[in-house]
């Protein structure tokens, strides 16, 4: 596996030169970086080529890393049946980068990209129906992001004299208990034989 | 049926097999509560009861449930009701319309997009109707109780009769839950509510 994975990363190399930024071969898989302009080129080869068939996307999802200028990844999963292969497409966004959308090359990208959408704010350009899929009606804010409280900003309850339910500010009743396992009152630290002076504080 | 102590329920003695010595008949043969029945029965053809204990009867004997499985916990409920643990024994039997069931069973997390649906579904439910939360997600939010997408408990939406504990509970423990239900509506003893 890790060979016809190394022989496609090398071929992936030679037809799409300049395109394909950044291979990485590790724990048997492959993963590729391209720039947002270029996606729905690679895709599109990946698709049709004949040493890749990569007809099948598995999922679109997100990842947030807030230290970074481009703080999203957009990553792609796709599968071919025929060579018995998968790959993963990473794609760097900020809030304002377009992503272009993958429907044109895959209908199933609709509903990941909605997700990724609704859960991160990356934004996909020519997308027929960009709308959260997951969260509430009216929800603002994306949960994912590494900024977004756990806790959100709303609750619900049911209001007897509108005769409906209410949005408001949330309340917590108990604050958010932070377990120290490590500590002696709330927690046993085993020590290895041996291992006694490995911790110097 | 109003003949006996409206606070305990009533169960049959276990039938022990053992032939008394005395009267050369089963163990048993001779409880007063049921010769008292079988006689009064035998001697006029009809029962002497109170009303309120008739209606108590019927209200708790046929308890339709609206299933509202929302999660995992259902498919506890749904053990509830086959025949392993045969909740229509209890004359509790599951009910997929909203406007024909007595009970709700909210069964699972209840999360914020889903809670306007609860509440339209248990406006649905004629009086006089009861809810039971089931799980610890829909008593009080449970594993997901700081999440920003879920209710903190369904008893922020509806009013809620008895809560299930138990991640999920146990058919039993449902089961359980449904018999404290009926005591209640024993004990209520209306027809209101």
């Amino acid at each position: 596996m890790a060979a016809s994975l190394s022989e496609l990363s090398t071929y992936l190399g030679e037809k799409l030169p300049g395109r394909v930024k950044d291979a990485v071969l590790a724990y048997g898989e492959l993963g590729i970086s391209v720039e947002p302009g270029d996606l729905i080129d690679v895709a599109t080869f990946l698709r049709d080529d004949p040493r890749c068939q990569f007809i099948s996307i598995i999922d679109v999802c997100g990842a947030d890393y807030p230290s970074r200028i481009k703080r999203f990844d957009v990553v792609y999963h796709l599968l071919s049946p025929k060579q018995n292969l998968r790959i993963r497409i990473k794609v760097q966004a900020d809030e304002e980068t377009l992503v272009p959308s993958l429907t044109s090359v895959y209908p199933g990208a609709d509903w990941f990209e909605r997700e990724t959408y609704d859960l991160y704010g990356v934004l996909f350009s020519g997308h027929p129906d960009l709308r959260r899929i997951l969260t509430d009606y009216g929800f603002e804010g994306h949960p994912l992001r590494k900024d977004f409280p756990l806790t959100g900003f709303v609750e619900v309850r049911y209001d007897d004299e509108a005769k409906r339910v209410i949005y408001e500010p949330v309340e917590l009743k108990q604050e958010f208990r932070n377990f120290d396992f490590l500590s002696p009152w709330e927690g046993t630290d085993y020590v290895l034989p041996g291992d006694e002076k490995a911790k110097t504080n | 049926m109003g003949l006996n102590d409206s606070s305990g329920t009533l169960v049959a003695p276990k039938p022990k097999g053992l032939i008394d010595p005395n009267t050369g008949r089963p163990v048993g043969s001779d409880d007063p509560f049921f010769l008292e029945i079988n006689n009064e029965l035998a001697d006029k053809g009809f029962l002497v009861t109170s009303t309120e204990a008739l209606i108590t009867w019927a209200r708790s004997g046929s308890l339709m449930f609206m299933t509202f499985g929302l999660a995992c916990c259902a498919v506890e409920m749904i053990h509830t009701s086959m025949p392993r643990y045969d909740s229509e024994r209890f004359g509790v039997a599951p009910r997929a319309s909203p406007r024909q069931s007595d009970i709700m069973i909210v069964a699972g997390t209840l999360t914020n997009k889903m809670a306007p649906a609860l509440r339209k579904v248990y406006d649905q439910m004629p009086e006089p109707r009861y809810v039971i939360s089931m799980g610890s997600c829909a008593n009080g939010g449970g594993y997901y109780h700081y999440s920003y997408s879920v209710v903190r408990g369904c008893d922020r939406i509806v009013p809620v009769d008895i809560y299930v504990p138990g991640c999920p509970p146990s058919a039993e423990a449902l089961l359980y839950g449904i018999l404290l239900l009926q005591k209640k509506i024993r004990r209520t003893g209306t027809i209101e509510r």
